[in-house]
């Protein structure tokens, strides 16, 4: 299948089935993952900067296991350490920005087979998005 | 040692790992644990939860560019991804029944593995003849190239999708993206040319580590002091590389590479054998 280069992309080819055509996909599934790591990366810096500076005295103790506290390992008790201005909450938030980022690119896989009318990987896609989501499921409380 | 010095040490040794990983094409994040484990003393949990957010980072970073470029094969990487995440969990369900001595043991020997198939030349295998199952799933796609768009027929799509699943679930267990087993599937078993499988292979990534991330995060292995500086280090060393990649390619460099995950797998073995980790 050819695809278009740039300037054919200023007046693309009527898509089939009313789909998206393969490059415009291409270029919003790039776009999706692009500002998703962005925001991520932008998040836990501003989290990272106001822990450093509360804590950057502190000593570190990563030597020994002991796990996360309850807060930090589910979406509503990161939510609420968030709402109190905890540095490393807002961190926290950050990596489940860029947890839900190939989270939300699977959805959109999703929505651009159904505008294909590609049955086979409308299946696949829900597959897949099912199967993280029931992953994520276990931090949704 | 204080955590601003602490942190600022594990960014600059995320960042050479990143910057390394995306100058020699071999992935920093394979590196990560041993350098938190070996070098920083980190419990070996904590280190995996770190590695697994930073390979969700650098992977969506790379796969931004690489999707836009035309190369990546989203049929192949969305069936293939069914076994990945499959996988994936399964290994995340694994790493909290073994023990961290054999996980240990287990990276150690996926790092020989990396050094050794990356230190081998790598072949085309490209086929003329299309496979009907591959052909009813529409696998079949082209790829740029400097004479024009080339077409090419994936290959024993049955056999791809078992490594995968194997290595989905490498990638859960251990926290890396599993570049090299990706590299024996999608190249050897489904014959796609290097570019497609490359860059398929690092867009199924983010959403393999997703998978398994939830596990982690759970219980509790995933710290944000730890992979604060873990994460902005590998992306800003991923993404300087990926900008000097475009100059220059470096045989000594990648030598080196090698070298390095040789030494650090034969460390991982011995302290996971000897109960270190």
């Amino acid at each position: 299948m050819a695809r278009p280069d740039a300037s054919e992309f200023a007046a693309p080819a009527p898509p089939p089935h009313g789909g998206w055509t393969e490059h415009e996909v291409e270029l919003l599934l790039g776009r999706l993952l692009q500002v998703g790591v962005a925001l991520a990366a932008a998040v836990v810096l501003a989290g990272g900067a106001m822990y450093l500076v509360r804590h950057g005295g502190a000593r570190p103790h990563y030597g020994t296991f002991v796990g996360e506290p309850e807060e930090l390992r589910s979406v509503t008790g990161i939510l609420h350490a968030v709402a109190a201005m905890r540095g490393r909450a807002i961190i926290q938030l950050g990596l489940l920005l860029l947890i839900a980022t190939p989270v939300a690119r699977v959805a959109f896989s999703l929505v651009a087979f159904l505008r294909e009318r590609d049955r086979a990987y409308v299946l696949i896609t829900s597959f897949v998005l099912a199967l993280l989501l029931v992953s994520l499921a276990g931090i949704g409380g | 040692m204080t955590i601003l010095l602490f942190s600022l040490l594990v960014a600059l040794g995320s960042f050479t790992a990143g910057l390394l990983g995306a100058l020699t094409g071999l992935g920093g994040g394979v590196v990560i644990v041993p350098l938190l484990t070996l070098g920083f003393g980190i419990d070996f949990r904590y280190a995996v939860g770190a590695s697994l957010v930073a390979v969700i980072a650098t992977s969506s970073g790379a796969a931004a560019a690489y999707v836009r470029e035309g190369y990546t094969n989203v049929r192949v990487g969305m069936l293939l991804e069914m076994a990945t995440t499959v996988g994936a969990l399964l290994g995340a369900y694994l790493a909290g029944v073994v023990s961290t001595s054999a996980l240990a043991i287990v990276f150690g020997l996926v790092l020989l593995y990396s050094a050794y198939a990356s230190s081998r030349p790598r072949p085309e295998h490209l086929v003329g003849t299309p496979d009907p199952l591959a052909r009813r799933l529409r696998l079949d796609d082209s790829f740029p190239t400097s004479a024009g768009e080339q077409a090419y027929h994936v290959q024993r799509v049955p056999l791809g999708f078992a490594l995968m699943t194997a290595a989905g679930t490498l990638s859960g267990l251990l926290g890396i993206g599993s570049g090299a087993v990706k590299v024996l599937a999608m190249d050897q078993a489904m014959c796609l040319p290097f570019k497609v499988s490359t860059t398929t292979s690092n867009f199924m990534i983010g959403v393999t580590a997703a998978a398994s991330a939830g596990v982690y995060l759970s219980r509790g292995y995933i710290d944000p002091g730890l992979a604060m500086p873990v994460v902005l280090g590998v992306l800003g060393g991923a993404m300087l590389g990926a900008r000097i990649l475009t100059r220059t390619r470096s045989a000594r460099l990648r030598t080196l590479f090698v070298v390095v995950i040789l030494a650090l797998g034969a460390e991982m073995i011995y302290n996971g054998a000897t109960g270190r980790i």
